[in-house]
């Protein structure tokens, strides 16, 4: 090879290799929230004002209340998010980014910041996929398909509550979902940092959402940085929506499950038996 | 450069702009030499008890001041949310039960302060015809206690006793609030001293100077008025409001005492009513949204007083009322980090409440522009009118009361985070009143020798705007 056509390579090379690192740390750049794109740029003083005083300025979770904050803010250099559609271990959608940023984190310090307007949210959004590597090596993943859901029955009440006990789901969310199980006390976020199970009776919302809908995803997608695995490979679909019927049961909230379940207690709570570790219960 | 010189009535009258340039230059001079040798005693009467910042809610929620304000005390639409909200984020752990037991809900805030205030045509006993009274001094602004938070989830209460330079103590607010009625955003019931959903906040205005810290519009009334009203002042009532989830959408109607928020029942037996309506929307990229509103009050004032002792009004008996009435509208426009601030009103009083036998009538409109240039930086400029159609005595001449202001600033805030707040705050106002003593209070408190006369009042300020 002549040497002028050895340079010709190299920089074609170089050219294409920059080309595709530029490409993909644009797309890290912005975000797509329906058809409102945001701005990496114009979210940088947005993220000042609105998120830096918890999520630190660098996005480490090092802001300067973090140290009074209980649960610890969100670590957006390690780019591990509890709320997503997305399969556990993946990268979440920008719309996922989005609804946890106007829905909040329901008993944590992460308000709702559905006031802001929807462009100011997505800036937010691109500026916030800055702060990990993994933005511009990796895609989002795509997200888990939802079945419809089945009318809730007594059935799918029972059968939810079988796969309670069966899950194990009692051993950090407590026999009634009070979230004081026995392992609760011993349980750490990925920051060995520690942390609370859900606990369905004082929560008004699920910590990804309101509906039955947003509570199958959680058990689809688990909660990533947190022990809540995700129940993709273990349940099946019907079952997921049977354990979500149960779970509904649990609230202390007006709902068509709790309302079938009030009816079938008053005549047959005698034939069930007790949530508990194997011999205590069914 | 040209200096435009006009001739009108014997008073000379520069282009505002230059006036506003070679004014602020002089007075920060004659500031500097005067060493302080007298005292605004009169300035700032209205413009004390800025009452909302409140460094106990970001304690509370370990949020910076920047997210609930665009730059504090005024509110951006997720502080805007939070209030109408009962000061709730609505986390599950609103109520003071999810506390720390030493957290108390409560902040304060004042402004020390070095200013001086510039008085034309003001009436003297060595001057009975009228001279330029100049005031300065160190000064400080009225003390604050912010008590606001919730008693429960769902009920709020806000308490605030205030204390005026001089110590006099008062309560500018005291309520409780019941939010959420029927897990609905659309009905919240506040009962209580408090201030009135003005879209355009005096409590949360960002100017602190005698003539600059509050609006004509909301003070105004005319030559030989006995009516006490202020749209600026916190009333005492009670107050239905509603919002959509994002606060986008809001509305409230109130039912009010009689007395301009003076506790004791002094007016009369009628009530007040005012109602407010807004709608924000979600355009362009600006700091916020973009809302209008609209606003009006029907009042009552009695006429005549049940009496004792030869005469003396005894409170609450008041009869014969007159109503007076104020409309409005204004907006909140964001053009990047440009905030515009319009506001347009017109106000009529019954003839049996001023000195004649017209009913008087007048018109006010002014633009606010705020430019954020982040969050611990404000440029501010306000340019209000206000102009009398009609008033209720023919004898009065049209133009006495009317009035001009203008106003330029900044606040500087060196730091900002959860637990408290400081800003410097430079600011230069300007009033051109005709035939009265300017609202600020600045002066001798005498009206000017001829109803034609212009007083011009100028007050120039730097302070150090503290909350914690």
């Amino acid at each position: 090879m002549r040497p002028c056509t050895r340079w010709m390579a190299v920089a074609s090379g170089w050219g294409v290799l920059l080309c595709a690192t530029g490409a993909t740390a644009a797309r890290a750049q912005e975000s797509h929230i329906g058809a409102v794109t945001g701005h990496a740029a114009a979210g940088k003083p947005l993220y000042t004002r609105y998120c830096a005083g918890c999520h630190g300025d660098d996005g480490d979770a090092r802001g300067e209340n973090a140290q009074w904050i209980d649960p610890k803010p969100r670590d957006f250099t390690l780019a591990v998010f509890k709320c997503r559609s997305t399969p556990t271990g993946s990268l979440p959608t920008d719309q996922d980014l989005f609804d946890a940023m106007t829905r909040g984190f329901v008993t944590t310090n992460m308000p709702p910041w559905l006031p802001l307007t929807d462009q100011t949210r997505a800036d937010l959004v691109a500026y916030i996929k800055t702060f990990s590597p993994k933005w511009k090596t990796a895609k989002a993943g795509t997200p888990i398909s939802i079945p419809a859901e089945p009318a809730p029955t007594i059935q799918s009440i029972l059968h939810g509550r079988e796969l309670f006990q069966k899950m194990e789901c009692w051993k950090c969310h407590g026999p009634t979902g009070h979230g004081d199980g026995p392992s609760a006390a011993t349980l750490t976020d990925n920051k060995d940092l520690p942390i609370h199970p859900y606990d369905f009776s004082s929560g008004s919302r699920f910590m990804c959402g309101v509906t039955n809908r947003d509570l199958y995803k959680i058990f689809m997608t688990g909660l990533d940085g947190t022990p809540m695995p995700s129940f993709a490979d273990d349940i099946k679909p019907a079952d997921g929506w049977d354990l979500v019927h149960f779970l509904r049961t649990l609230q202390p909230l007006s709902t068509p499950e709790a309302a079938i379940w009030r009816a079938w207690l008053a005549s047959h709570a005698n034939e069930l038996k007790p949530i508990g570790p194997p011999g205590s219960g069914q | 450069m040209r200096v435009r010189i006009t001739r009108r009535g014997g008073a000379t009258q520069v282009s505002w702009l230059l006036s506003a340039v070679v004014t602020m230059g002089c007075l920060a001079a004659a500031m500097a030499l005067s060493g302080g040798r007298s005292k605004a005693y009169t300035a700032y009467s209205l413009a004390v008890h800025k009452t909302a910042s409140i460094p106990a809610f970001a304690r509370k929620y370990g949020l910076r001041c920047s997210a609930c304000h665009t730059v504090w005390p005024e509110l951006n639409a997720f502080g805007q949310k939070f209030k109408d909200n009962g000061y709730q984020l609505g986390n599950d752990r609103d109520s003071p039960i999810w506390q720390n037991n030493a957290y108390w809900p409560i902040a304060m805030r004042t402004t020390p302060q070095v200013h001086l205030e510039s008085t034309t045509n003001q009436v003297t006993d060595s001057s009975p015809g009228g001279k330029t009274l100049i005031q300065a001094g160190f000064d400080l602004s009225g003390i604050d206690f912010l008590l606001l938070g919730t008693l429960y989830k769902n009920i709020t209460f806000g308490l605030v006793p205030t204390l005026d330079p001089d110590g006099t103590a008062g309560v500018e607010a005291a309520f409780v609030r019941f939010d959420n009625l029927g897990n609905s955003p659309w009905a919240n019931l506040k009962v209580g001293k408090f201030e009135l959903d003005n879209l355009l906040s005096e409590k949360r205005i960002t100017w602190l100077s005698a003539n600059g810290g509050f609006l004509y519009a909301y003070h105004y009334l005319p030559v030989g008025s006995t009516n006490n009203f202020g749209f600026g002042d916190n009333q005492i009532g009670a107050e239905f409001s509603g919002h959509s989830s994002n606060s986008y959408t809001r509305y409230t109607a109130s039912l009010l005492s009689t007395d301009d928020g003076e506790p004791g029942l002094p007016g009369g037996k009628s009530v007040d009513a005012m109602f407010t309506l807004s709608q924000a929307w979600a355009l362009g990229g600006g700091l916020g949204p973009q809302r209008v509103g609209v606003f009006g009050y029907l009042g009552h004032r009695p006429t005549t007083m049940e009496t004792v002792g030869g005469g003396n009004p005894i409170p609450g008996t008041g009869s014969a009322n007159k109503s007076f009435l104020r409309l409005g509208a204004t907006a909140q426009l964001w053009l990047g980090n440009l905030e515009l601030l319009p506001l347009f009103a017109h106000a009529s009083d019954d003839a049996a409440l001023g000195p004649g036998t017209d009913k008087p009538t007048w018109n006010s409109g002014l633009l606010e522009a705020h430019y954020v240039a982040t969050p611990q930086l404000l440029f501010q400029a306000r340019y209000e009118l206000l102009r009398m159609s009609k008033q209720g005595d023919p004898a009065i001449p049209k133009t006495q009361g009317n009035a001009d202001a203008f106003a330029l600033g900044f606040r500087a805030y060196p730091f900002m985070f959860s637990r408290d707040g400081m800003a410097i705050h430079g600011e230069f106002a300007m009033t051109k009143t005709i035939g009265t003593v300017p609202l600020s209070g600045d002066g001798s408190g005498v009206d000017p020798v001829t109803p034609g006369t212009s007083v011009w009042s100028r007050s120039v300020m730097l302070g150090f705007d503290f909350a914690f």
